[in-house]
């Protein structure tokens, strides 16, 4: 039902129950806002969105406060914009002031507010913020001293993530976010996902810039530096540089790579096409021996370490399976070292992928071959935006190339592994080839792909169906989780990625961006798996290549020894 | 588990979590602060996360979450002693035991900590040390407290 309120003098319409802010947002008037955040429930807190309204004493809160018929609105009137100008000054009367030397210069909700109020003087002189960074985490870094205790990073890792890794400490003026304990992040129960970063609008969390170790590698002439990407890079990338979300642009990346100077170019998803063999040969063995099913997959870094510390009953029937970037790092130092004869710790071997999980993975010690990593290095997509910006390479400038042989030609399946619900499709269109039949007729299952949280499809595969689930965001995965543990679970196969929407919304990628850029990256992906000419992963050249050496295909004791990992409880203060 | 956090977990009913704060405060009459272990074991009583809890707990004054000293010197905080001078008292206090409020000696001796008024205004300053009152406190005085306590050992 539609009701009417008077807008600055202008009278608009409004969807009964909305909120002021949504109704103000729809009429395309912009209300500054803090803490915030869309689909999470308002808490009121920043006082950033208040609004005047006619016969109401004080400001109100326009994230929380629903519309009524007739009511009189003004949204910038001089008492509004002088009280939002006095929150931003209080909050920056205690902010260290290091813009120039922010990870977030450019890109930062508070210095954006400062701007569009113009704030142009410290009126308000506080004491200074004095905390030290917390580097303990491989993948994240905090820093209280900037932190504007907005909440965002706490509600998302209650609501979204079911993490609850941090909270606010303490009262008053002296309050901070922190774990419990107060202890430094690797010792908690952060699962390292990422997306904290994401919604915070300052520079208090960020993550562990590994730009000064690659440099390091990549003027070595000693090392050689491979590098390998994931999908979801390919389809975020370009908005770092100021495209429209949803292109994809795999060519340019090799391009820029090369012109960079990385020895060799590589694809993540020519990986994935080998993890989904993998994958599906154990659901395909296990099933069979009716034995640790459902399988549930353990590709993605942040949903492991979570099943780790609170679901340790869960970790047999996880897939042993590495994730494709370690699949590919074992690869590399392994049978690629020894076929293009290189010493494998001359290699420096840097991955690029949408997660900040995937710098804690690249740290496990399961994930090290004699004394040397699979991975050295992790990048998130941020920091290869970082990387072409500092070799001074222009975009749009650069022509598209090819990746390098071998790893460089993935199917669509692969790729498809960068938005949830994709590895689950990669898995089902290599499933009949795993089982000895022939490749299915139909390979594009709609009801795997979108943003929904949990999306589901059946397999027919000669007598037996295989029921298959694709969940993403750890607070919708809780729920099937529960289902596993009552025995009410009838899934065959549980994809379960942590952030929801994949790894297209993963903790990495591009800062800012909203639903709508998640869905394009999506989209992105899907277009990819129209136009390609392989779209099974076992029809990957490379892919058969490796499982020609070994005796036995996907699922043999030569690729358990090397594709294969295992998990162990975890303890942390939960 | 501890034996003893368990049994004041069992005088509330599981899962319910309008208890946390009288039990918190029971485990820290009993224990005399909120350890690790402690804040595990509520949380799991309750179906808390640990965060959450500790969050909570920092929010109030009342919860320390280190073992107190032997000695445990608490400082009135109030208006009244404020205005007659626990400010000068509190840097000698922290001079003579060499710890900030909140913190604890390392010999586990001496455990100093700022409290809410304690209703003893006509007596400002006020300390209180395991328990006794010491009245009308000067700077001068703290020194020889102190080490009446230190001479004194067990008590």
């Amino acid at each position: 039902m539609l009701v009417k309120i008077e807008v600055n003098n202008r009278i608009i319409k409004a969807r009964k129950g909305d909120t002021i802010m949504s109704a103000l947002q729809t009429a395309g008037i912009k209300i500054p806002a803090i803490c915030s955040m869309k689909d999470f429930t308002p808490t009121g807190a920043c006082r950033m969105c208040v609004v005047e309204v006619e016969g109401r004493r004080g400001l109100v809160p326009s994230c929380s406060q629903p519309v009524n018929e007739w009511m009189k609105i003004k949204t910038h009137s001089p008492r509004v914009v002088k009280s939002r100008k006095t929150i931003v000054e209080l909050l920056l009367s205690n902010h260290p002031d290091d813009c120039l030397y922010c990870v977030r210069n450019g890109n930062c909700e508070l210095q954006n507010l400062a701007e569009e109020l113009n704030v142009r003087e410290r009126r308000i002189m506080g004491k200074k913020n004095n905390y030290k960074l917390d580097h303990s985490s491989p993948s994240i870094v905090r820093d209280p001293a900037k932190c504007i205790l907005c909440g965002r990073c706490v509600r998302v890792c209650e609501e979204r993530m079911a993490v609850f890794a941090i909270d606010f400490l303490n009262r008053g003026n002296k309050t901070i976010i922190g774990t419990a304990c107060n202890k430094d992040l690797n010792f908690s129960s952060c699962i390292n996902c990422g997306q904290c970063i994401m919604v915070c609008p300052t520079g208090a969390l960020f993550e562990k810039d590994a730009l000064m170790e690659l440099e390091d590698a990549l003027h070595n002439p000693d090392k050689m530096v491979i590098v390998q990407y994931a999908p979801s890079v390919a389809v975020s990338l370009a908005e770092e540089f100021g495209v429209k979300p949803g292109r994809e642009v795999s060519g340019l990346i090799n391009a820029v790579l090369r012109k960079i100077g990385f020895d060799k170019i590589f694809d993540t998803s020519c990986a994935a096409d080998a993890a989904a063999l993998e994958m599906a040969a154990e659901l395909h063995e296990r099933s069979k021996r009716k034995e640790k099913m459902p399988l549930i997959s353990g590709s993605c870094p942040a949903w492991v370490k979570f099943a780790e510390q609170w679901f340790p009953d869960l970790l047999p029937v996880m897939s042993t399976c590495k994730s494709p970037q370690q699949l590919l790092g074992t690869i590399l130092k392994t049978g690629y070292a020894e076929k293009t004869d290189i010493d494998p710790a001359r290699i420096f071997s840097v991955a690029i992928a949408p997660c900040t999980a995937k710098k804690f993975e690249a740290r496990r010690e399961e994930m090290t071959r004699k004394g040397l990593s699979d991975i050295d290095s992790v990048l998130t997509t941020r920091e290869l935006a970082k990387l072409i910006r500092l070799y001074g390479i222009d975009m749009n400038q650069v022509g598209s190339e090819q990746a390098d042989a071998p790893w460089g030609i993935p199917s669509s399946a692969g790729r498809l592994f960068g938005a949830a619900g994709g590895m689950s499709e990669a898995v089902i269109r290599s499933l009949p080839h795993i089982a000895g039949a022939k490749d299915p007729s139909r390979i594009k299952y709609q009801e795997l792909r979108g943003s929904k949280g949990r999306k589901e499809a059946d397999i027919k595969l000669g007598r037996s169906v295989y029921r298959f689930v694709a969940v993403s965001g750890l607070s919708s995965a809780l729920t099937i989780i529960e289902e596993i543990r009552e025995g009410k679970s009838n899934y065959d196969f549980i994809e379960i990625m942590a952030c929801a929407g994949g790894c297209v919304n993963g903790g990495g990628q591009p800062i800012g961006t909203g639903d709508t850029a998640v869905k394009a990256r999506m989209k992105a992906l899907y277009g990819v798996d129209e136009k390609e000419a392989i779209r099974f992963s076992h029809k990957n050249p490379a892919v058969s290549n490796l499982y020609n050496e070994f005796p036995g295909g996907p699922g043999s004791e030569k690729c358990r020894v090397l594709f294969h990992t295992k998990y162990s409880e975890r303890k942390v203060l939960l | 588990m501890d034996g003893k956090t368990n049994d004041i977990l069992r005088k509330y009913p599981k899962g319910s979590r309008d208890s946390l704060i009288p039990i918190l405060q029971d485990i820290q009459d009993q224990d005399g602060y909120l350890s690790e272990q402690a804040l595990v074991e509520v949380g799991r009583y309750l179906d808390l996360p640990s965060g959450k809890i500790y969050g909570l707990a920092t929010f109030y004054n009342q919860f320390r979450f280190g073992p107190p000293g032997q000695h445990h010197v608490c400082l009135c905080h109030g208006t009244s002693c404020h205005v007659t001078g626990a400010g000068d008292v509190r840097k000698e206090l922290e001079k003579k035991l060499r710890i900030k409020p909140g913190e604890t000696t390392r010999d586990g001796k001496f455990s100093f900590e700022l409290s809410a008024c304690m209703g003893a205004c006509h007596l400002s300053p006020l300390i209180r040390v395991n328990g006794r009152y010491h009245t009308g406190v000067k700077p001068g005085d703290v020194k020889e407290i102190m080490d009446s306590y230190i001479e004194g050992g067990e008590e």
